[in-house]
């Protein structure tokens, strides 16, 4: 169990980055607590892969440092970490059978057998396979052999962190939500800190305390599920969490006024200054939850033509065309909604503006 | 079990069946044919039964070829399966030097039999060949024609020369099968070296294994041109292997009968044999430190 620190760490594959798009994980400072669950969600060759395997060791940083507990981590090898894996397909030593997997990591650390034994028990009853113990490893389902590759990392009584990278991939969907629910289990019981790799957001809100969002090697966020749905730092957060995600609309000043395409906006005071005090592009974002419709010329709101109205069981989702762009409302599902001329108000206090991508007054 | 039954299927493998025939059976049959009858001309064929059988299992000089030829391809076996794999891991796993070692590995591979033989035949020999002189130079009396344990060990070193490249490329294939996240899980878990090979590279490559053992088994049981060329046989008998034997029986004295009836032996012996050895390395795979485990 360890507290996990990261100091200006960055990695780049090619040695020498010329510029941060050289960087497969752009250098960063983050502090993870000890007995955490956090999640690293992003798309496919964000860097979150990157970053878990410098955690565990397999690969070195071409730059900072990686401390558990205060003691520097970068150069350890592997096997002296007390790191566990669980990786995205089963990984299991086919010859053997469940117990000689399980027992494996202890006997590779000469531990007394007699407490070998009393723990791979111990941790075969937490993960439901004791049954299976006498089995051999190959011939059991998927979701048994991930509970398998996570039992490996569990036995160990000095692991200091768990790591899985995407390790429901292979599961069942109805088996999925039951791993889900072992590992929720196994986390509260043991107090383990466990670093969950995913690019799937459910998964990720569900599974972690904090959800850390990654983008282009680059972390654009940590933060709890709320903060990450109410308070996107940056328009890539707001776009991937959410379904469907955050609405972004340009917008402009010119002078006191706030202009979305030809149409002028107003807006709070403060939220006018805030946008006044921020150059760069400027852009208005809403989650389609908050989107409502109005009677016209209401404050903050724009006329639009509605195009489409889905009725998606809890609710309806509204597309919307306004100054070439389309919106989406996710409204009430009683309500009854026309297609045709509407206004929409998009500027509320849950709006949120970004300058170059970035929230303002983050 | 509820299968459906359906024998419309059996027209299904009609055509494997009719290939199979044609290229296998029937030139089969005309063995058969000979192994039972004693063939004069066409017009004059008798029937003999098991006669020619009867006459082959008293060969005594065929015994002797057939616990020659078993200790050779045991032999082969022995050296080339360990040598095959430890080349295999010994080898570059990637960038332009892998690619060079598999050029070069397969070489040998590329030689044609008699060739082959050739090339040893020369290299062996004291008096011009490279490898026999520097033997001789060093103090070994080495001499091919006429020493049979030396003749012997020239065929061995030749064959494993001529094939290990076969199972390093076999084993090297099912090597580089293995996904990463093995060896990283491995070094978690904190295997040691030995760990490694023996718990994740042996099993992931034991397919390919299979194979290796089966081809360089019934290959090597059939091994026919290179001692020709090398030795011809000699000295005395000591290089005679079943097919030579075979062959003199047939093309050198004409003794079609017993050389058809001793065909189908040998056949039997390599088909036997390759499925003891077949069965054997399936269950070693799957009893492996696991008792009353399933099947895959």
């Amino acid at each position: 169990m360890a507290r996990i620190e990261f100091k200006n760490l960055g990695h780049a594959y090619s040695g020498n980055p010329a510029s941060l798009k050289d960087y497969a994980l752009q250098p960063m400072n983050m502090v993870w607590e000890d007995g955490g669950a956090y999640a690293l969600l992003g798309p496919s060759g964000c860097g979150k892969s990157t970053l878990l395997n410098i955690i565990s060791g397999l690969l070195q940083p071409s730059e900072g440092q990686v401390l558990f507990d205060g003691r520097d981590m970068t150069r350890m090898a592997t096997r002296d970490r007390n790191i566990a894996q669980v990786f995205q397909f089963p990984v299991l030593y086919d010859t053997m059978s469940v117990f000689d997997n399980l027992a494996f990591p202890l006997r590779n650390r000469k531990i007394a057998e007699r407490e070998v034994q009393a723990r791979v028990r111990e941790i075969a009853e937490m993960l439901d396979l004791t049954r299976d113990l006498k089995q051999r490893a190959a011939g059991l389902s998927a979701d048994a052999k991930q509970k398998i590759s996570l039992g490996r990392g569990l036995v160990r009584k000095d692991v200091a962190a768990i790591l899985f990278d995407e390790p429901l991939t292979v599961i069942d969907p109805h088996m999925k939500w039951e791993l889900r629910q072992k590992l929720k289990e196994i986390h509260h019981q043991l107090k383990l800190t466990l670093i969950y790799v995913t690019h799937d957001q459910v998964e990720a809100l569900t599974f972690a305390d904090e959800v850390v969002v990654m983008t282009e090697g680059k972390v654009v966020q940590q933060g709890k599920p709320e903060a990450l749905f109410l308070r996107p730092d940056h328009t890539f957060v707001g776009y991937f969490i959410g379904s469907p995600g955050m609405n972004f609309c340009p917008v402009r000043l010119e002078g006191d006024a706030v202009l979305l395409g030809q149409q002028r906006l107003q807006i709070e005071a403060a939220q006018l200054q805030a946008l006044k005090n921020s150059s760069g592009e400027l852009k208005l974002g809403i989650r389609p939850e908050f989107v409502e419709l109005a009677a016209p010329g209401t404050a903050g709101a724009v006329s639009a033509e509605i195009t489409q109205v889905q009725h998606v069981g809890t609710s309806q989702l509204v597309t919307a065309q306004l100054e070439g762009m389309s919106v989406k409302a996710r409204l009430s599902p009683e309500m009854k909604i026309a297609t045709g001329s509407q206004w929409l108000r998009l500027a509320k206090p849950e709006t949120i503006y970004f300058s170059n991508d970035e929230r303002i007054g983050r | 079990m509820n299968k459906p039954y359906n024998n419309k299927a059996w027209f299904f493998i009609l055509p494997v069946f009719l290939t199979v025939a044609f290229s296998a059976i029937i030139p089969l049959m005309t063995v058969v044919n000979y192994s039972v009858q004693d063939i004069i001309s066409p017009e004059q064929k008798v029937f003999v039964g098991l006669d020619w059988f009867r006459e082959v299992m008293r060969d005594g000089e065929l015994h002797a070829a057939l616990l020659r030829q078993l200790i050779f391809s045991f032999c082969v076996l022995l050296v080339q399966i360990p040598l095959g794999i430890g080349l295999a891991l010994a080898m570059p796993h990637k960038g332009w030097k892998s690619s060079a070692t598999l050029v070069i590995l397969a070489m040998p591979l590329l030689i044609p039999w008699n060739v082959v033989g050739t090339i040893w035949q020369i290299f062996g020999r004291a008096d011009i060949g490279l490898g026999g002189y520097v033997l001789n130079l060093l103090g070994i009396d080495y001499n091919y024609a006429s020493n049979p344990l030396d003749a012997w060990l020239t065929v061995l070193v030749m064959d494993v020369w001529h094939w290990t490249p076969l199972v390093a490329l076999l084993a090297f294939a099912g090597l580089r099968s293995i996904p990463d996240a093995y060896y990283q899980a491995a070094q978690i878990d904190g295997a040691s070296r030995w760990a490694v090979f023996r718990f994740i590279q042996l099993p992931k490559m034991r397919g390919v294994l299979v194979i290796a053992v089966l081809l360089r088994f019934m290959d090597s049981f059939m091994i026919y041109t290179e001692p020709f060329v090398l030795t011809g046989g000699g000295p005395g008998n000591s290089t005679t292997f079943l097919s030579q034997y075979l062959t003199q029986k047939a093309v050198g004295q004409f003794d079609l009968g017993p050389a058809a009836a001793f065909s189908l032996i040998y056949f039997l012996i390599i088909l036997l044999l390759s499925f003891v050895l077949y069965n054997w390395m399936q269950s070693a795979g799957n009893n492996a430190n696991a008792s009353g485990g399933q099947h895959e």
